[in-house]
């Protein structure tokens, strides 16, 4: 047997441990892992670098259909493939909202045509506006395993009730954007010491906590699946803990943002840190970082956000929400979690893909399963430059920041999308 | 300094010497012709995003007895309205020769983001609850010329502090200073944190007042009642409102104040607002002399501040009667922007030099002199 590709000399991580060993590839599928893969059509060079599953991002924001000029399907796979990523959730907020089979249906089609997996999550409620339930059966058919309003929480609890109990036919995960409108409504940063200094509308921190603590009552009662989107604060962190210690069925994402920027980068006014939830405290880093470590948050999310200059060339308190994420996650995970590769990468790939239902195809590196792989070089030290980023939009909070981990190469279904990162369409 | 932004900007010492220098603009002030050619062939721009009236025409009224050019950029009648972005209008603006903006935005943080977007002077004339420096300058130079000092004085500030500029910068000027602050509020009326404030908290009034050196009284609006805040403003001015009962409960030394536009009958009654220790109308009087030391302090510097001519460089230090400038060190020659020798030789009168030093400006040498022309 002729191997197309092989990925020669790297360090493979996955949740099985770490090998040395080369990975061949043909028609899309992992199909050897031996020691030294010798006379394949194509190779390439992994040697210093580690071999990991392509990373999944539960939370992308990929503004197609609707919002073009700040991303399309296209642009952001291509920066997500730049970032490891080898499979998105497009979340529904977009416009259209994805609540449709016919949405679905065309975001799944332009996904095809992307440089890499892109699933897709769909609306809880018609329009997502808290009123009625999509036809979520339907959706589910077409594949959809992931529902959220994102961008808003359900609000009305008998809703989220509803949602939760009708999902367990089909075993769906509702994924809650956790605020309560009530006390975060015309807040602009997080509530405390640096939005009273700045004379800025807060968001308190018990906002997202009060539609946390709601939901686990909700997931008690329902026995539905509960995923928790970008928890930003300790007292959300404290409630995850004590939920999944009361066996009750939740799980929790980080932003990369929540355990790496804070509230005090706002003090300029520049709406490129304005992002909702808002970045917290050091205390709320240092928990998440903590939740992160000890296995309360399941995974690191992006919550990439891309939003064109002019929108974001706005005074703080009239500016969109939102920043980009998918070329820097995986740099600033490995540079500020004092934590094993391993764990990073769990949290960044395996532990991500079994909540969103992608345990087949992504998270291992093993033969006969689908060869989505991620190379990067861990030390590697490189520059944030948002002008070099593939998304359109270049609202990174992180210009000028320094980090190490670079992606080398990332296959993608089979498909050498980047090599020496360089994306390759 | 390049911008004013907000009170901490200046700290104390700067804080101090610009209260020092509004003493002699105050002087220009009471000139029969109050004006001086400081800011001669230099241009103000006012970018006001939000009504004010005192405000705009305290700036515009400074910026003429300086001499400078002005220009109003009036949003509801300009391009504005046409949804140009406030980066358009200010790089607009900007092309047009503005040496300085004065903006005020409902946004805190909008002077901070100009700063990015033109070479020009910012000066912060209000921006959301954030700051407004140059009120917190008048109110502080007020309070110095009632009390004479302010350190160690304690000052009460009361009413809706979470929601004002005033308050934010009242708080930073006052504390530079060295007075004692206790904030009086219904606690929904507080920011959300205190934290680094350097107040006291009260929420009874009449416990507080016959301890305080001065009463700051602020605007409560119609509007916090719908926002919950407040059950009523009836509410409200029974417990924080002050009256003519309260008000002779002060010491007899100490000024009341307001930032005005008052709202008679809510935050504080008529009576109480024309009682004789009431000093609003100080405030805007000073307000016009603060606003020429910021403007002079931050595009005036090396411009000839007499009104007939050339200056004296030979170092006479010496304060004349009717000079406009202090006794402090003269700069070395080489320092900031002097004026030309050419100009300096033609000089006439008596003058002086002011060196303002202390970092307010980068540029700290001015010579100025006074011509026969003023008394």
């Amino acid at each position: 047997m002729t191997i197309q590709l092989a990925i020669r000399g790297g360090r493979v991580i996955d949740a099985s441990g770490e090998r040395r060993v080369d990975v061949g590839i043909n028609d899309g599928q992992i199909v050897a892992l031996e020691e030294s893969i010798d006379g394949a059509a194509r190779e390439v060079d992994a040697a210093g670098c580690v071999v990991s599953p392509g990373l999944v991002d539960m939370h992308t924001h990929l503004r197609q259909p609707g919002k073009e000029e700040a991303e399309t399907i296209e642009t952001g796979s291509r920066a997500a493939v730049l970032g490891g990523y080898t499979a998105l959730l497009a979340m529904p907020n977009t416009t259209p909202a994805i609540d449709s089979a016919a949405v679905v249906r065309e975001v799944q089609e332009l996904g095809r045509q992307s440089l890499c997996d892109v699933e897709v999550a769909a609306a809880v409620t018609v329009g997502r506006t808290g009123e009625q339930l999509t036809p979520m059966a339907e959706l589910a058919e077409l594949g959809v395993k992931v529902f959220t309003d994102d961008g808003d929480g359900v609000q009305d609890a008998r809703m989220m009730r509803r949602a939760l109990e009708y999902g367990t036919a089909f075993d769906a995960t509702l994924s809650q954007h956790c605020e309560v409108d009530a006390l975060s409504e015309g807040g602009h940063m997080n509530e405390g010491a640096v939005s009273s200094r700045l004379g800025v509308p807060g968001i308190p921190a018990e906002a997202e906590e009060l539609m946390i603590s709601r939901d686990v009552a909700l997931a008690r009662l329902t026995g539905a699946k509960v995923h928790f989107q970008h928890c930003s604060t300790a007292g959300s962190v404290e409630l995850v803990r004590a939920a999944k210690a009361a066996g009750i069925r939740v799980t929790a994402e980080a932003a990369t943002h929540h355990f790496t920027l804070t509230d005090e980068c706002c003090a300029d006014y520049n709406p490129m840190f304005k992002v909702n939830p808002p970045l917290r405290t050091a205390a709320d880093v240092a928990a998440i970082k903590a939740g992160l470590a000890d296995g309360t948050i399941d995974a690191i999310a992006t919550d990439h956000a891309p939003h064109t200059p002019e929108a974001k060339d706005m005074p703080f308190d009239q500016a969109p929400c939102g920043m980009l994420g998918l070329e820097t996650a995986l740099a600033l995970a490995l540079t500020e979690l004092e934590l094993p590769i391993e764990t990073v990468l769990g949290l960044l790939s395996w532990r991500p893909a079994a909540i969103i239902g992608l345990s087949d195809s992504h998270g291992a590196i093993a033969v006969g399963r689908p060869a989505n792989v991620c190379v990067f070089d861990p030390s590697e030290s490189w520059t944030v430059d948002p002008a070099k980023l593939a998304s359109i939009a270049r609202n990174t909070p992180y210009a000028g920041r320094t980090v190490n981990g670079r992606v080398r190469h990332t296959v993608a279904s089979g498909e050498l999308v980047v090599t020496d990162g360089e994306a390759q369409r | 300094m390049k911008h004013l932004l907000s009170i901490a900007d200046l700290g104390a010492e700067g804080l101090k010497e610009l209260l020092d220098l509004t003493d002699r603009f105050a002087e220009i002030g009471r000139r029969p012709i109050p004006k001086v050619p400081a800011l001669r062939g230099k241009t103000v721009a006012t970018l006001f995003y939000e009504d004010s009236t005192r405000t705009r025409l305290s700036f515009e009224t400074a910026a003429k007895r300086l001499s400078a050019d002005t220009m109003n950029v009036s949003v509801s009648t300009s391009s504005v309205q046409k949804g140009e972005s406030i980066r358009d209008t200010v790089e607009t603006v900007s092309a047009m020769g503005a040496n300085a903006f004065v903006i005020r935005h409902r946004s805190a943080g909008v002077p901070h983001q100009v700063t990015q977007w033109t070479d020009a002077h910012i000066i912060n004339a209000g921006d959301g609850w954030h700051e407004h420096p140059t009120q917190a300058l008048l109110d502080a130079y007020t309070l110095r010329q009632t009390l004479g000092e302010i350190r160690g004085r304690h000052i009460a500030i009361v009413g809706d502090i979470k929601h004002s500029r005033v308050a934010r910068s009242d708080v930073t000027a006052f504390a530079l200073l060295g007075a004692e602050i206790t904030l009086v509020a219904p606690p929904t009326l507080l920011p959300p944190s205190l934290a680094g404030w350097p107040v006291h908290v009260s929420h009874d009034l009449d416990e507080v007042i016959p301890k305080v050196d001065a009463i700051y009284v602020l605007r409560v609006q119609q509007e916090r009642i719908t926002d919950a805040v407040l059950p009523s403003l009836r509410e409200y001015s029974a417990g924080y409102g002050l009256n003519l009962e309260r008000a002779q409960r002060l010491p007899s030394h100490a000024p009341i104040m307001h930032p005005g536009p008052m709202i008679r009958g809510v935050e504080i009654t008529s009576e109480a607002a024309d009682l004789p220790n009431t000093v609003v109308t100080n405030q805007v009087t000073n307000g016009v002399s603060v606003r020429m030391a910021v403007l002079y302090l931050l595009i005036g510097s090396g411009v000839d501040l007499s009104s007939s001519g050339g200056a004296n460089s030979e170092g006479d230090t010496s304060v004349g009667d009717n000079s406009v400038g202090a006794g402090t060190t003269p700069p070395p020659a080489s320092a900031g922007q002097q004026v030309p020798p050419s100009q300096e030789s033609a000089a006439t009168g008596r003058g002086a030099q002011i060196a303002l030093d202390g970092g307010l400006s980068e540029a700290t040498a001015v010579t100025s002199s006074e011509g026969t022309s003023v008394s």
